[in-house]
Order: structure tokens, then sequence, then C-alpha cells
């Protein structure tokens, strides 16, 4: 290699270095602060160390707010919302992949008009309807409005296209009925696409903020987010324990990301792709 | 499909087209009950809740008693007359014009970066990754004690290098440059993975027959690399603008429920919950809600436009 070669190659690791520390310094302070003693975190210059770990934030946020309660729902309005959607999203998407009837077309373009609206157009409409039926602060409006994606059955479709039209026909001399030919064939091959649009709305459902915030009252049908948001406009300057519900609130979605960062960041990646 | 058709054709008697007919139909059929679940859900709270909006948009809507006077088009003239929701615009158009060109010339450059014979590809990638899966309110959780003003580490690091103290939270000027930093570290890595995955879909080819030309590195960057690469610019440009213009989750957080100092880091979507949601005027946040439809409206318009000119496909 040259000399110009090696530098250029040094110079690139080194600006790759400073930006992805960066990005990653957040992360960083976010846990080293979670760990200190009240003494060290208010101080100057800032401690990029802590004498020694401090887990009594972890312990003090997990009091000052129902915490746990936060998990749980955050937790079970996900799984839902993420089984709904995938259901309702293979059905969709095998009629739009792979069947022919009146209205295809038109049904198509009528999604990919609705699309283009966006959110917060739905919220006080959606508000007053659960006003109307008595479902704020109830699980219901945090799942059902939820169950249904645009971008799933997009994604699916895409999947579900690719899968041989033979295999159908070979089914159906076998006396299978679309029905099962659907969930035994179908879904199996497509798995790689079922997981990513299942994974991508578990964490969209997990990180979802303003429908929840106005969907919600009591303390206790809070999500993560929400109990997050107000913890942090209560905790004031108690960055420690801020800190500490910070990571708690992120911890669960990093695991999944390393457990599946290959459907992650593919799945961002076909978006691109046209 | 068609040889059963022929098969059964040819046992009973009946014409084949008939049959076909039939199966059309009967197809239609199931095909509805497929999609049933997910228009209803869809019908439901995506679809009728615009046309709603829209009709809420027209009236003096009475939260208690829930029901309105009509009033024409009087939400949308007052909005228009309205200073703050003008500075609301102004400050999200600020945002988006800055923050979306300015994460993707950053996303593109490490992309590009990335893209050379890295080692450790996939790891910086994933960690440049990072941001965008973590919750939006945590992510603003942690902004808000980087940038605290006496205990903040990013004054302390901008003290090193003799920059003064600035009153992040606090000042109004800064509160739009806050967001625009904050949206660039969110949204840097989705960019990157997404100009990533164009620059490994030119082929090999170009950069070849471009290098046997005698072509140096810029000169492949400026006629290569960038007018092949135009159909992700052009697709992050507008997932990038659309989703500037809906700010609102980091906003919510940073200013614990306010809208900045004086209002200052009010934007449209700041604006549509404040007045739906604060003081539960829901015609006029209707009428503001279709505003930001319309422009998000426009910029797919302007773009889809624009873009016939200068994206090139292969």
């Amino acid at each position: 290699m040259s000399m110009r070669k090696v530098f250029f190659k040094v110079f690139t690791y080194l600006l790759l270095l400073l930006l992805v520390s960066a990005v990653l310094l957040p992360f960083y302070w976010m846990v080293v602060t979670s760990l200190k003693p009240p003494g060290e975190v208010n101080v100057i210059p800032p401690k990029w160390i802590p004498s020694k770990p401090f887990w009594q934030n972890y312990v003090r946020a997990w009091h000052a707010a129902p915490f746990g309660r936060y998990f749980i729902n955050s937790f079970f309005i996900s799984v839902m919302t993420t089984i709904g959607e995938v259901v309702t999203t293979i059905l969709a998407a095998y009629a739009f992949a792979k069947m022919d009837f009146f209205g295809k077309k038109v049904l198509f373009l009528s999604l990919l008009g609705l699309m283009m609206f966006p959110g917060q157009l739905r919220l006080i409409p959606n508000f007053m309807l659960a006003s109307n039926l008595g479902w704020t602060d109830t699980y219901q409006i945090l799942i059902i409005p939820w169950i249904a994606s645009i971008f799933g059955i997009f994604l699916l479709r895409q999947y579900f296209k690719t899968i041989p039209d033979e295999l159908w026909d070979a089914a159906q001399l076998d006396g299978c009925n679309r029905f099962r030919y659907l969930w035994t064939v179908v879904v199996p091959l497509s798995k790689p696409g079922i997981i990513t649009v299942a994974l991508f709305k578990f964490v969209g459902s997990w990180n979802a903020f303003l429908w929840v915030l106005i969907m919600t009252n009591k303390t206790s049908m809070r999500t993560i987010p929400v109990g997050l948001a107000v913890f942090r406009s209560e905790a004031g300057t108690h960055f420690g324990e801020l800190m500490a519900a910070s990571t708690m609130a992120v911890l669960p979605i990093l695991i999944i990301f390393f457990l599946a960062q290959k459907q992650f960041i593919q799945g961002v990646a076909r978006s691109g792709i046209k | 499909m068609n040889r059963i058709i022929a098969l059964v054709s040819r046992l009973t008697g009946v014409s084949s087209v008939k049959l076909k007919k039939v199966d059309y139909w009967k197809e239609t059929f199931w095909a509805y009950i497929y999609l049933f679940p997910a228009f209803l859900v869809l019908g439901v709270f995506s679809f009728w809740p615009l046309i709603r909006s829209f009709r809420i948009s027209l009236f003096d809507w009475d939260v208690l008693r829930n029901t309105g006077t009509f009033i024409g088009l009087q939400n949308y003239a007052r909005l228009f007359h309205d200073p703050e929701f003008w500075s609301a615009l102004w400050h999200t158009v600020y945002y988006a014009l800055v923050s979306t060109p300015v994460t993707m010339i950053i996303a593109m450059f490490i992309a590009i970066l990335l893209n050379s014979q890295i080692r450790m590809k996939s790891w910086f990638r994933t960690a440049f990754f990072l941001p965008w899966i973590t919750p939006m309110v945590a992510g603003a959780s942690v902004f808000v004690w980087l940038f605290n003003a006496d205990y903040g580490l990013v004054n302390h690091l901008l003290g090193l290098v003799g920059l003064g103290d600035y009153r992040w939270l606090n000042n109004p000027s800064l509160a739009i440059p806050l967001l625009i930093i904050f949206g660039v570290w969110k949204f840097l890595g989705f960019q990157t993975v997404l100009f990533l995955a164009g620059l490994q879909n030119i082929p090999e080819g170009y950069y070849e027959a471009a290098r046997v030309d005698g072509a140096n590195r810029f000169q492949l960057f400026r006629h290569v690399t960038l007018p092949l690469l135009t159909p992700t610019t052009f697709f992050v440009l507008i997932i990038s603008m659309i989703g500037a213009f809906k700010v609102f989750t980091q906003v919510y957080v940073i200013w614990a429920g306010t809208a900045g100092p004086l209002d200052s880091a009010e934007t449209i979507v700041m604006f549509f919950f404040q007045k739906g949601f604060n003081s539960f005027e829901f015609g006029y946040a209707s009428a503001a809600a279709y505003v930001l439809f319309f422009i998000v409206f426009i910029l797919t318009a302007i773009n889809l436009r624009v873009s016939k000119r200068w994206v090139h496909y292969q």
C-alpha cells in the first residue's frame, strides 16, 4: 500500500470513531449518570466514571413512580398489538399478493392514499370516539386501533408475491383449501418478512407516545414512555434517578434490537430500495 | 389453476370461460373476507376519522356538549390571522429546512466511509443505528441532562474549547438549534442505513469504467455516486421532510410539556396539541391538523415533480 492510501485509511477510521463516539456518548452518559451517587452528579468538572456504582438510583426511581405497572402495560399492549397486526396483515397482504378480485386496484390505491394523511388528523375524532364508547383509560383503545398497518401490508405483500403459484396449484390438487394453504405453506415460507413486521410493530408500540398521552388519564394505564415523560417533568434535578428510569425504558428495546439487529437494519434498508 | 379449470370443464361440459367467471366472484368473496379485519380497523380508526376531523374543522366545537356550530372556513381564517400559528409554522419550517439537509449530508458521508473496505462495518452501522430504535422519550430525557446549563456535559465540553456557556433550555433562540441537534442524533443512523443500501446497489462496473478513464476520488463521487444515488437521496429527502413537519414528542419531553421559553419551540403539532388537548378547541385544532396535511401533501407533490428532473434512475 502506498503512503497515501495508508494515510487515507487511518483518517477514515479516525473520522468514523469520532462520529461513532459522538452518537454513543448520550448512551454512555445516561448509564454512567444513572450509577452516580447524588454527590457526583451535579459537579464541575463532570466525572466520567463514578467512584463506585450507586444502584440506589434505580431503586429510588422504581419507587418514585409505578414503573412496574408501566412495564406491565407496555409489555401487554406491545405484545397484543403485535399479534393482532401480524394476523390482520397476513390475511390482507395475501389477498393483495395472490388473489384476483373485484376492486383490487381501487382498494390498494386507497391504502396508498391513506398513508399520505398525517396521524395527527386522527387524534381528535378518535379521542371523541373513545369518550363516547367509554374507552378512555382502557387497554382496548391502546390496542385495537393499532392492530392493522398499511406499512405491514405493503411489506408482506412483497414477500408473498415471490412465492411461486405452482405451490398453490399443487396444494389444490392435494385437496388443501386456501386458508390452510396460507397458514401452513405461505406463512412458514415468509418467516423473515413476518418477523420484520412484528419487530417493527413491537418497537413502534413500545415507543408510542402521543396516542397514549391523549387516551389515558389514570397513572395505572400509562406506558413506559408516558410514565417517563411525566417522571421527567416531576424529577426536577434528580438526574441520577431520571437517567436510571431512562435506562430502564431503553433496555428492553436494546435487548430486542441486539437479538434481531439484522432484521431491523434490513427492514429499513429494504424500504428504500424499490 | 388453468389446468384444473380445463379438467373440470372437460368433465362437466361447462365452458371454461363460465367456470372462470364463477371462480372470479368466488375468489372476490374470499378476498373480501381476508381483507375484512384490516380494513375494518383502518376504516374505523384511520379513514373515518379523516372525514370527521375535516367536518369538525368547519365547526366551532363545544367539547362539553359534544356538538358544534357550523362556521364554515372561519377556523382556517382564524389560523391565517393567528400570529402564534405563524410562529409555530416558522419554527417547523426552520427545523425542517436545517435538520433535513444537515442530517442527510452527514449520513451520506458516513455511508460513503462505511462503503469503502472498512473492518467492523456492521459494528459501526449498528452503533449509528441505535438512537433511531431508542424510545424518543428516553433519548430526549438524556438530552435534557446533557444540555443542562450548569452541570451538563455539553457545556463542559464546549467550555474546554473556549465556547461560552449556553442556556440551552432557557434561551429562546437556542430552542430550535437544540431540536436540530437532537434530530441529527436521532435520525442519522436511519438515514445512513438507507444510503448504505443505496450505495451497495450501484454496480461496481460504473466505478471501474470511470477509473479506467482516469477519474479521481472526487470525480467518482461527483459523476458516479451522486447521480446514481439520487433515487435514495430523493426517498430520504421526502420521508425526513415529512417527519420533520411532525416533530412533537421531543419538544414535549425536553420542555416538560410546554412549548419552550416564550413558545420558542412551538411546532405545528405542538400548536395542534395545545389547542386540541389543553384548551379543547377541537374545531380550531382540527383546522391546524388539516393545514399540516396540506403542507405534507404539497411537499410530496413538489418533490415528485422536481425529482422527475434530477433523479437519475439506472
